[in-house]
């Protein structure tokens, strides 16, 4: 199958190739949209949003979540806050001002005209979540509250205490909720998505296994939306949930999704260091703390005194000394590149070595512990319950941990795959962080896609098809279905030796050591084949106990699995090609003196995008130009 | 530590279901209890056993996923804590534990500690939400919100539908969640123009799904992780109120060019 790469960027200034594109996209007439199905997967911000709007409109939807309620979705883990360019401080932020620092913190490898697009409805996304009732941190005279985040220098972040996440994500669940009530959407809760089904070249519908019963069943609809969310559970630590995963996306990809920048991981800098082998997932602390939090080590290597023991003079805050301007507020990547550095040279703290000081002590004798206790109550609450120790008393010990992906099936302009008819939203897609999100640009990205990009883009292609015209007895949907009903029995019936677990353990001690914060080429060509053996014995060594035909976790965790060994193999092939470091991709061979990452702008700036090609032949590699046109490319400097 | 785990074992929905004994030789403090759970289901499946089947997700104590009984307390002894933040540190050695799921008529068991608990969303379906389309909104700094409301709303919006509280009402009393909601949109400007309908309906489907009344014991606000408040209840008490003598529900004959 030809690829399609074209981007399809309206014509135009950058300023209003927006409202362009929605004037020109095709409408579909009021009386008709109830004629039209959409499918949604996921229930997330980016997936909740778009399934109530396109029920507001008037489509039928059908909304579908792994998780036992909509409520669920992992954007409700999501804490310190949503950008938007409201200048409401008066700092001098504007919609240009954002779009600015998400290309420039993307490290250059994003396409503009999204992202111009992602500051632009920044706006509209806060007023519609107050009008929603929202509740937003306010000032004594009633206005919303700001804070700052990494890689700004304006106070642009709302936020609802340090659950921001939540906050959106109920609203988002109370519309989604209205609109199933009105009988606009149907909700399946409890329902994983295990294959997408392509019939004459477009997306018709989904394969589901309803959770509960273990019934596989197929779902047919006029077009597909996937907002199932990223992929950092590849290295099986990482802040997500632990039911977040891959297989939605990559199904898709099998069926001819291309999929765009697979090795762009986001490492953030401030989670609980690990402590233990039993250590099931990672639990983040907002980057919000870095506004009050300094960041520091010991100078001395292998000094073991405790923290309140080492003179002002002999602790090294390091982020401060290194990027005077952005201070314990740098970027993600490279506040994480950091950690990493000063932990290498043997001054990290904690067992191990491998964590970092974030110290709120001068922020508690400038402000007085209630200011702090306000500002981060909770957050301090969950670093007592999971490590024992009070951060008011003694530092937060962090490390660095993968929390995003910015890879993701690739989507044009509409936010739709190269499989017509297939949108992809939120972090499922590759469009908009390039090689590194800025903090709280996460949620902004979700609910733009969701409220307000997605619903005229899927109209617009609903606009040009007939509804209807196949059914769930169509030849590809029994397919499909026998395929996805022949892997649960395959796996059901290998009866090895080891648990689920064990193999994904192994994969993401792989993918953490060879493809993590730092890699290089030796390390990638060694990672391809371990891969590749884990996966083989993986088939037939695995062991899944119970049956198909009722409550089962390990079953859903090995379809998972099985899906994250191949994608995987396809994120070290995208970090071995990229022979460039930006963003949260950091080889090592390329680096400046000074150590940040060297990019390669003369044979990298592009898009790399994976397209399938069978299980027995490598993928290929497509490229999509990225041209800068408003904002220069240029080193990226914090300093 | 050295632990002995009592745990509700029930293969399905329809299943009587049974108390297992399994015995934890060698647990770490700094474990999660869900860790733990982990551990033994590791062990369980090497012995070609069925491991445990209990709801997680985020295990960062937000998604409201976790949640089942021990010793008689939803999400265990610790305070303000789902059972995911929970850690063995809370535990000592030769401690005896008992695993249950929440137990309500509302929350049918589906396996193990594993329950129901969709009535939740019916709940919100039935009118937990400010009826505003996406676009309709105006500028979010237009109507004022008094700090101190937003933050009572805050402290209503921060539940997180685990459904501790119905787990630890003797009446299987879903008030606490159902106010929460009230409280939160209640509290609100935006929220005042359903607010009537809101408390009717919401109430009516509360009783709907076969949650108890509540009677004011007081063990939902004790024992929900998120320190949701009693009070809460009395601002649904006296909305539903109100609303019964002034809310209609609309003409449905109205109609018109």
């Amino acid at each position: 199958m030809a690829i399609n790469l074209d981007a399809k960027i309206p014509s135009g200034p950058i300023e209003q190739k927006w409202n362009k594109a929605k004037f020109d996209y095709k409408l579909v007439n009021p009386a008709n949209k109830r004629k039209y199905s959409v499918i949604v997967v996921g229930t997330g911000l980016a997936g909740g949003a778009a399934a109530a709007t396109l029920g507001e409109l008037g489509y039928n939807v059908k909304a579908f979540c792994f998780q036992d309620s909509p409520r669920r979705a992992h954007s409700i883990a999501a804490q310190g806050g949503i950008n938007a360019a409201k200048n409401y401080q008066n700092d001098g932020d504007s919609v240009f001002r954002l779009f600015y620092d998400t290309v420039k913190g993307g490290d250059f490898r994003a396409r503009e005209a999204n992202v111009y697009r992602l500051a632009e409805i920044s706006v509209s996304i806060i007023d519609q979540c107050v009008a929603q009732g929202v509740p937003f941190a306010r000032e004594y005279g009633g206005v919303l509250a700001n804070r700052s985040f990494g890689g700004a220098q304006v106070s642009r972040t709302f936020y609802a205490r340090g659950q921001t996440g939540q906050q959106l994500l109920l609203g988002c669940y109370q519309a989604l909720e209205r609109q199933i009530d009105a009988g606009r959407v149907k909700m399946y809760a409890r329902h994983e998505m295990l294959d997408v089904i392509v019939i004459d070249g477009r997306a018709r519908g989904i394969v589901t296994r309803n959770l509960v019963t273990g019934a596989i069943d197929v779902h047919i609809a006029d077009a597909v939306a996937l907002a199932t969310g990223g992929y950092g559970n590849v290295f099986y630590l990482s802040t997500n949930a632990k039911g977040s995963n891959a297989t939605a996306i990559w199904r898709a990809y099998k069926k001819g999704a291309a999929f765009a920048n697979p090795c762009f991981t986001q490492i953030h800098p401030t989670c609980i260091p690990v402590s233990g082998e039993y250590q099931s997932k990672l639990t983040l602390m907002s980057e919000s703390l870095r506004n009050d939090g300094r960041i520091w080590v010991p100078k001395k290597q292998g000094d073991t005194r405790a923290s309140g023991q080492i003179p002002e003079d002999e602790r090294d805050y390091y982020l401060e000394r290194m990027y005077p301007s952005f201070g314990n507020l740098s970027p993600r990547d490279i506040a994480s590149r950091a950690a990493k550095r000063v932990c290498d040279e043997g001054r990290g703290v904690g067992p191990g070595g491998l964590g970092v000081y974030l110290d709120f002590s001068d922020a508690i004798g400038r402000l007085g512990k209630k200011t702090i206790e306000e500002r981060y109550g909770n957050l301090f609450e969950i670093y007592e319950r999971i490590t024992g120790e009070d951060p008011y008393s003694v530092p937060m010990r962090i490390y660095p941990a993968v929390h995003y992906t910015m890879g993701g099936l690739w989507v044009d302009y509409n936010l739709e795959s190269t499989v017509p008819g297939l949108f992809v939203l939120g972090e499922a897609n590759f469009s908009d962080h390039g090689a590194n999100r800025l903090g709280a640009s996460a949620l902004m990205q979700g609910l733009a896609d969701g409220y307000f990009v997605a619903p005229y883009t899927i109209g617009n292609y609903l606009a040009s098809i007939k509804p209807g015209g196949v059914d769930e007895d169509h030849p590809e949907c029994r397919l499909a279905k026998e395929e996805a009903e022949a892997r649960i029995q395959t796996l059901l019936g290998i009866k090895g030796k080891k648990t689920v677990d064990e193999f994904h353990r192994a994969l993401g001690k792989i993918m953490w050591d060879k493809c993590g914060m730092a890699r290089n080429a030796a390390g990638l060509e060694e990672a391809l084949p371990q891969i590749q053996a884990l996966r083989e014995e993986f088939w037939q060594n695995v062991t899944v106990p119970g049956s198909g035909a009722e409550v089962n976790q390990s079953l859903e965790k090995a379809t998972r699995l099985a899906d994250f060994l191949e994608l995987g193999e396809l994120m070290v092939r995208d970090a071995r090609v990229r022979e460039e470091s930006c963003g949260g991709h950091f080889r090592e061979e390329y680096q400046t003196e000074e150590g940040e990452a060297l990019r390669d702008d003369e044979k990298f700036c592009h898009g790399a995008v994976w397209e399938y090609q069978g299980s027995e032949q490598a993928p290929v590699r497509h490229m999509e130009p990225l041209i800068f046109e408003h904002v220069h490319l240029t080193q990226r400097s914090y300093k | 530590m050295k632990l002995t785990l009592n745990i509700w074992r029930q293969k399905g929905p329809n299943d009587a279901g049974r108390i297992v004994k399994y015995e934890m030789p060698n647990v770490d403090e700094h474990m999660s209890f869900l860790e733990m759970l982990d551990v033994l289901n590791e062990d369980l499946i090497h012995k070609g056993e069925e491991p445990v089947t209990f709801e997680h997700d985020c295990r960062e104590g937000i998604c409201g996923c976790c949640g089942f009984m021990i010793n008689g307390l939803p999400h265990g002894p610790q305070r303000g804590t789902t059972v995911c933040q929970l850690h063995m540190r809370q535990f000592h050695d030769g401690e005896e534990l008992w695993l249950e799921p929440f137990r309500a008529k509302a929350f049918p068991v589906l396996k193990d500690l594993m329950v129901d608990r969709s009535a939740f969303d019916r709940i919100i379906a039935a009118g937990g939400y400010v009826s505003v389309n996406t676009g309709c909104a105006v500028d979010g700094n237009a109507i004022p919100i008094e700090k101190q409301s937003a933050e009572m709303a805050m402290d209503a919006a921060a539940c997180i539908g685990c459904g501790a509280c119905v787990a630890s009402c003797p009446n299987a009393s879903a008030s606490l969640f159902t106010s929460a909601k009230i409280a939160h949109l209640g509290l609100l400007p935006q929220g005042q123009a359903e607010r009537d309908r809101r408390a009717v309906r919401m109430v009516a489907q509360l009783m709907e799904e076969g949650f108890g009344y509540c009677t004011n014991t007081g063990e939902c606000e004790a024992l929900c992780p998120k320190g949701v408040k009693l009070e809460n209840i009395a601002r649904m008490n006296r909305d539903y109120l109100k609303a019964a003598i002034l809310y209609r529900e609309e003409n449905a004959s109205a109609g018109g060019a």
